[in-house]
């Protein structure tokens, strides 16, 4: 408020390599959601740099920013975050809109992740006629429509309860390892991060304070 | 965004919040109603006034007559031409030189004269006039019954209908536009009229060269056509009823009223003319051969004259007309912005969304112009047929009144198919200019703070 400047994500350094899976872990405000959007590219750093897939985000325009949205990553939100009055079918084809895809490609490629995720017979619903579990499946069909090499989810289970959770988070599991998709998982849940990250960044006050490679995820691959 | 999917994407939004977006497009289409209402109305007048001057005969000619007459047609021919004394006769050979103009199509004396004409047994006194075998294709003859002459010298007459009613013995209506043409030319047609005219023959005597005589004669002719033409307007032949081919009335000789003064000149007896008509293959040739004629030492006018402080006068109407119908579509883009303002607060977290997804600013700009163009367009369309209904409506009750007052109806509204275009496209440029601000505002929207946007 007023002239009081606020740290969100202070002096972090850190390197996430191309498929691994990562979870932050933090309280409520501790910065791991801007960690998330300057690795999403929604958010720029006052001073210092954000590498992604060879490209210093810091640097980027806001139409390079769009692009690197559009093709290398693909995002996860805890309120889901699905246009109400569209489709689940065009809710998922959105981005590919703006990656200025055919029609019928855009048709091809939605109903594929739908597929993947499960929902082929729900294609003509609207979100709110789907259950909390359904349109998380919904969003990750969306974030992975256009095959980016990052996923990041911020708190995907927050707002489902913990059967449904099971299921996103295995769904989102399966996308890292048989797609080798690179993940950033936000969460508060140290049972969550334990169970599926193979890293887990533990995040205060905008600083790193832990960092800790999740044997037991990383052998078994986390079956809670 | 392809084009296509921001137009389909703007259509699914103007959808959704389907009543507000409607009364802003009737805000439109009020404006443009207004706009096409108020040009349409300076469109038909200017039509109307056209109308007018070209049912005149004299769009495609010009009036050509001597300085000698000492009546120049504006001053500026005073100051500038030769004086009088010095300027050519307007006889034969000028007719020549004017008939080989380039644009000129003919060239014929102006012949009129009053003289005494008898059907049956009874005499009447009127205007009588040459008309030109080339005026056949003019529109001067709507409503004609009848027939045009079937030769260029051929014994036969057209005459006006208010002489055709006098011929009948039937009293004039108030107004002359209330007296129809087909109820008085069946009786008429193929009905014999003589006509009595003073022949002006050159003298026999070698020595006075410049004098004539005149002898009086007659001469039986045939009434083909009865037409509608009013004998007051700016035609030529001015006021008068009766029209024998020209050729025909050329070869009779008639002796003019004027005539007298060729006596005073001592050059020779063959007649001099009073003013020549000039006709031209087309209004675009009127200037030049206008100027041509008055560098053989001519006076010229035409109707370009006229017209040209008409149109003067129909550009600064328009642009008035322009103006107050304008004001309604400015309100109306007022309306534009208001509700593409509301649309982008409530769709923060959508744009949000859009932005965190890979929509590009220009891609969310795109998408707020295409929903104000959209809006636009079918303002602007409904805005059209509002226009063209009000504008018959207006007609119709207008053309009631104007017979209830004993004057003849008047179609003074048009809808064009360039201000159908013109009201179109000014729709979509406002609709757009209104959308500038709140497509910008939606554009520069922070996806991180529109995320948390509840």
């Amino acid at each position: 408020m007023g002239g009081t400047l606020i740290r969100a994500v202070d002096n972090v350094t850190l390197t996430i390599v191309e498929g691994e899976f990562v979870a932050l872990l933090g309280a409520s405000g501790s910065g791991k959601s801007s960690l998330l959007n300057l690795i999403a590219g929604l958010d720029s750093p006052t001073s210092g740099t954000v590498l992604s897939c060879d490209k210093d985000l810091s640097r980027l325009s806001r139409r390079e920013l769009a692009a690197y949205r559009r093709s290398t990553v693909g995002m996860v939100f805890q309120s889901f975050n699905l246009i109400p009055r569209m489709t689940v079918l065009e809710n998922v084809e959105l981005p590919l809109r703006f990656a200025e895809v055919d029609r019928r490609k855009r048709l091809d490629l939605a109903t594929s992740a739908l597929t993947r995720v499960g929902l082929m017979g729900r294609l003509g619903h609207r979100p709110v006629e789907l259950s909390g579990g359904e349109q998380q499946r919904v969003a990750i069909a969306r974030a992975l429509v256009g095959e980016p090499k990052i996923l990041l989810a911020d708190e995907p289970t927050g707002n489902l309860d913990s059967r449904t959770g099971k299921e996103v988070m295995d769904l989102i599991r399966d996308l890292n390892r048989s797609a080798q998709m690179t993940v950033v998982l936000v969460t508060h849940e140290q049972q969550i991060a334990e169970s599926y990250a193979a890293r887990m960044i533990s995040l205060a006050d905008g600083k790193v304070v832990s960092d800790l490679t999740n044997a037991k995820a990383a052998t078994f691959g986390g079956d809670a | 965004m392809k084009l296509f999917d921001s137009v389909e994407l703007a259509g699914r939004n103007l959808r959704e919040a389907a009543l507000r977006n409607s009364l802003t497009t009737l805000g439109i289409a009020v404006g443009v109603a207004s706009l096409v209402a108020m040009l349409s109305l300076g469109v038909g007048l200017q039509r109307m006034a056209t109308r007018h001057l070209k049912s005149s005969g004299l769009f495609d000619t010009v009036v050509v007559t001597s300085r000698r007459d000492l009546r120049a047609f504006n001053r500026e021919q005073e100051i500038n031409g030769p004086s009088a004394v010095e300027s050519p006769d307007l006889d034969e050979a000028a007719r020549h030189k004017i008939a080989s103009i380039a644009g000129v199509v003919e060239a014929y004396p102006e012949l009129r004269f009053v003289t005494e004409l008898r059907f049956g047994d009874k005499a009447h006194l009127t205007m009588v006039s040459g008309m030109a075998f080339s005026s056949k294709d003019s529109d001067s003859f709507e409503g004609m019954q009848g027939r045009f002459f079937s030769s260029e010298e051929a014994h036969e007459v057209m005459i006006q209908k208010t002489f055709a009613a006098e011929l009948l013995g039937r009293s004039l209506p108030r107004a002359p536009e209330e007296l129809n043409v087909s109820d008085v030319a069946g009786p008429l047609l193929g009905k014999e009229l003589v006509i009595r005219y003073a022949e002006r023959t050159a003298s026999s005597n070698a020595a006075d060269s410049a004098s004539y005589s005149v002898t009086q004669r007659e001469l039986p002719l045939t009434i083909v056509g009865v037409i509608d033409l009013d004998p007051d307007s700016m035609r030529g032949s001015m006021r008068a009823r009766v029209f024998l081919a020209q050729k025909l009335l050329e070869s009779l000789r008639p002796m003019q009223a004027f005539d007298t003064r060729d006596a005073t000149r001592a050059t020779s007896a063959d007649p001099t003319y009073s003013s020549l008509i000039a006709r031209v293959a087309g209004a675009s040739k009127v200037a030049p051969v206008e100027a041509a004629i008055k560098k053989l030492g001519f006076n010229t006018f035409s109707i370009l004259d006229a017209s040209k402080s008409m149109q003067r006068f129909f550009k600064i109407l328009d642009m008035f007309l322009f103006i107050f119908g304008s004001l309604a579509l400015t309100v109306a883009s007022i309306g534009i912005v208001n509700t593409l303002v509301m649309a982008v607060l409530e769709r923060r977290r959508e744009i949000g969304i859009m932005k965190a997804i890979g929509a590009s600013d220009e891609d969310v700009r795109g998408l707020f112009f295409a929903e104000a163009g959209a809006m636009g367009l079918l303002g602007g369309s409904l805005g059209v047929a509002f226009g063209w209904a009000i504008g018959k409506i207006i007609g119709i009750g207008t053309n009631i009144y104007l017979r209830n007052q004993g004057f003849p109806p008047e179609d003074f509204w048009a809808v064009t198919w360039w201000l159908v275009l013109f009201a179109l496209g000014i729709a979509f440029l406002i609709s757009l200019l209104s959308g500038l601000y709140p497509a910008s505002r939606a554009a520069k929207l922070d996806p991180v703070q529109a995320l948390r946007y509840e």
